[in-house]
């Protein structure tokens, strides 16, 4: 039953897949491509050799921890869009420990990421006070809050710890030593030990709401807000706490950027994982693990199409952006699909199973 | 009857989908060469445009093959050069400081294969640093603002506070200040991050503010947000000077000159040294004495410039060529 269920819940997802490619096809076709061809250079790039799936898995992991971030929020019935200001303020934060900090590998790692988890805290909890105590709407006020952390992060970075060696706006990197290793079996993709945080953050949080009372409730404000005052919660208070969560969660983005990829805070490193989250976090149905597999997808299609510019003759960066728009259109329109196929599938699964599900 | 409609075109979409494409193969080997832009992209009608319209020029005139790419974002360039690498390229050339660690990586990785990199150092024994003297020719606009600026009040707009930048700034304003030592000039930047070189309402907004404020003419070097400033200069009919390409037909008659960084040229060298086995590795420089930096005089500014006013620049360049003048370098006062 269980499994059956699963099941179904994938089908709808996969079919917007599959129409989403053919009509990329179509679009590839128009420019004068083979999209067979193109289909297996999207494959290649994406998990041709141990490098192309280590960025495939570089562009992954952040987006799980934002699709989760996102989802803290969304399950409350909150629309956490400051996901992205949160991550950028951790990450200058993760590099301000890691400059300032003990230069003891251990100690300066902890301590960096407990700044990281700290300051994606922060920043979700203005927005959790703003829209709990303040009444602010916490579109508005994240979007805002935004702008704010890019601005101060920027002022931050280049008046105070500029890298002086360096044409680009970032910050002095940290010492060699305690930078995350890169495991040798993704050739030189920047992937080591810090990329389980995400999937451990993601069991963490399913546990957290499958057997914590803090998580139960919390989501009982999302579900029936009515029913959750009446039932004595405070409504407030978990609107507060799955937004500071959610940001602690976006925090650890800020961590893997400084301690496993560039060893500094660079302006303008994240390309808006904090956006993307969102989609990865409703075409993965809010579930955490659900939100893996669909970040996994956004994190290959990126990637994909990353080569397909450099692959092929006619498909420019700015069409594989269009490719890439249309799978993620067709994956989060995901409940739209015909009910034609919908109801075929019903009947294919009539005809095995013998009887209606 | 629809339904038999939807099918028809479905099946039809899906013939023409699967249909065979040609692939065309080449026989004879060529130099292989690949151009990994910075994110403004190919058509950014300044540093990227100059870019690929020398290699353009290249694979017309020489017996090449190219192949041009344009990052997506910061992590994407390392990738890409890497791409190449593996590809069989024998040299690539990357376009913009943002790509110095991917190119600083990637070469030690690939020994064997040619890189070039603009705007930037680095300092392997397969990689060629192509460097330009930006001070040379922002001095040369500096001192060409201060004799049309009647207000003595001049102006600068740089995309970002960075040391590429301040070199320009420093450049122009000891070349305004040698010709009017009393002169003002009032510097902003468009942004903070690497959306600035790409923000032209802002550029046009910080412009209009400083015409205001009395000043006739603004430097500029804001990338692709240079345009911006250019409707300024029409609205208010005042002057600015543009940079990296020839922008002097952008707004004829508003366009003073421009300092006018020839990538292009630099490109163009760099893979014609590598055709004829003449590659060297280390940094090459491009200043007024190799026309690598320049002032642009053509068709579109003449009515601005008059013959005296060419003929003191003339002589300002000769100058500097020879040593008599010290344009300060913003690299080196650093140090």
């Amino acid at each position: 039953m269980a499994f059956e269920k699963n099941l179904r819940s994938l089908t709808r997802p996969l079919s917007a897949l599959i129409l989403g490619a053919f009509v990329s096809a179509i679009l590839i076709r128009i420019v004068g491509e083979s999209p067979w061809k193109v289909a297996e250079i999207f494959y290649n790039g994406a998990m041709g050799s141990a490098y192309d799936l280590g960025l495939s898995l570089f562009y992954t992991v952040p987006l799980i921890l934002t699709g989760l971030a996102v989802s803290v929020g969304l399950r409350a019935r909150l629309f956490n869009i400051g996901v992205e200001g949160q991550l950028t303020v951790a990450a200058l934060a993760a590099a301000l420990a890691g400059i300032w900090g003990p230069q003891d590998v251990i100690l300066n790692r902890v301590l960096g990421f407990a700044a990281a988890l700290l300051g994606g805290f922060l920043w979700g909890a203005i927005l959790g006070y703003l829209k709990a105590r303040r009444q602010a709407h916490e579109v508005v006020a994240g979007i805002m809050l935004n702008f704010i952390a890019y601005g101060i992060t920027s002022w931050l970075a280049l008046n105070f710890f500029k890298n002086p060696d360096s044409q680009n706006p970032e910050t002095i990197p940290l010492i060699d030593a305690v930078r995350i290793p890169a495991w040798s079996y993704f050739q030189s993709a920047p992937i080591g030990w810090h990329v389980l945080l995400a999937p451990l953050a993601a069991m963490l949080l399913w546990g957290f709401y499958r057997w914590t009372e803090a998580g139960w409730a919390m989501e009982a404000v999302g579900e029936n807000p009515k029913a959750a005052r009446e039932a004595g919660l405070s409504i407030a208070q978990k609107q507060f706490w799955a937004l500071a969560m959610g940001g602690m969660i976006a925090g650890i983005v800020g961590f893997i950027e400084v301690y496993g990829n560039s060893g500094k805070f660079i302006v303008g490193f994240s390309p808006a994982y904090g956006f993307m989250g969102i989609a990865v976090a409703l075409v993965g149905r809010l579930h955490p693990f659900g939100i893996i597999l669909s970040a996994a997808l956004f994190g290959a299609i990126h990637k994909g199409s990353l080569d397909l510019d450099f692959e092929t003759e006619w498909i420019t960066r700015d069409f594989a952006q269009i490719l890439q728009a249309v799978l993620i259109l067709f994956m989060s329109c995901a409940t739209l699909v015909p009910a034609g196929i919908q109801n075929r599938w019903e009947g294919l699964k009539r005809r095995l199973y013998g009887q209606r599900p | 009857m629809t339904r038999l409609a939807t099918r028809f075109f479905l099946v039809l979409g899906f013939a023409w989908i699967f249909a065979a494409t040609t692939i065309s193969l080449s026989a004879a080997p060529k130099l292989k060469v690949g151009l990994v832009l910075d994110k403004g992209g190919k058509d950014d009608k300044s540093f990227n445009t100059a870019a690929f319209l020398g290699m353009e020029k290249a694979s017309k005139e020489l017996a090449i093959e190219t192949k041009f790419v344009e990052g997506t974002d910061d992590n994407a360039f390392e990738p890409l050069l890497r791409s190449f690498a593996k590809k069989d390229y024998d040299l690539i050339l990357a376009i913009g400081f943002s790509q110095a660690e991917a190119v600083k990586k990637i070469a030690a990785q690939f020994p064997n294969k040619k890189f070039a990199i603009v705007d930037a150092e680095v300092n392997l024994p397969n990689v060629r640093s192509l460097m330009f003297e930006e001070h040379q020719g922002s001095y040369l606009a500096g001192a060409l603002a201060a004799m049309k600026s009647k207000s003595g009040k001049i102006g600068f707009i740089g995309g970002m506070d960075i040391p590429l930048i301040r070199r320009f700034l420093m450049g122009y304003d000891a070349g305004a200040k040698s010709i009017n030592p009393k002169i003002t000039i009032v510097t902003n930047y468009v942004g903070i991050t690497g959306d600035a070189w790409n923000n032209p309402p802002k550029a046009k907004e910080l412009a209009l503010a400083q015409y205001q404020g009395g000043i006739d003419v603004i430097y500029l070097g804001a990338g692709a947000s240079n345009m911006g400033a250019f409707d300024a200069a029409e609205e208010r009919k005042a002057l600015a000077i543009g940079c990296d390409s020839n922008q002097n037909r952008i707004k004829p008659g508003f366009v003073l000159s421009s300092m006018v960084k020839r990538v292009d040229v630099a490109v163009y060298q760099t893979i014609k040294d590598a055709t004829t086995s003449t590659f060297t590795a280390g940094t090459m420089r491009f200043g007024l004495q190799n026309d690598g930096v320049d002032l642009a005089f053509d068709e579109f500014n003449a009515k601005l410039v008059d013959a005296k006013q060419k003929a003191q620049i003339a002589q300002i360049k000769k100058d500097i060529i020879s040593g008599k003048i010290k344009v300060p370098d913003y690299y080196l006062v650093k140090k």
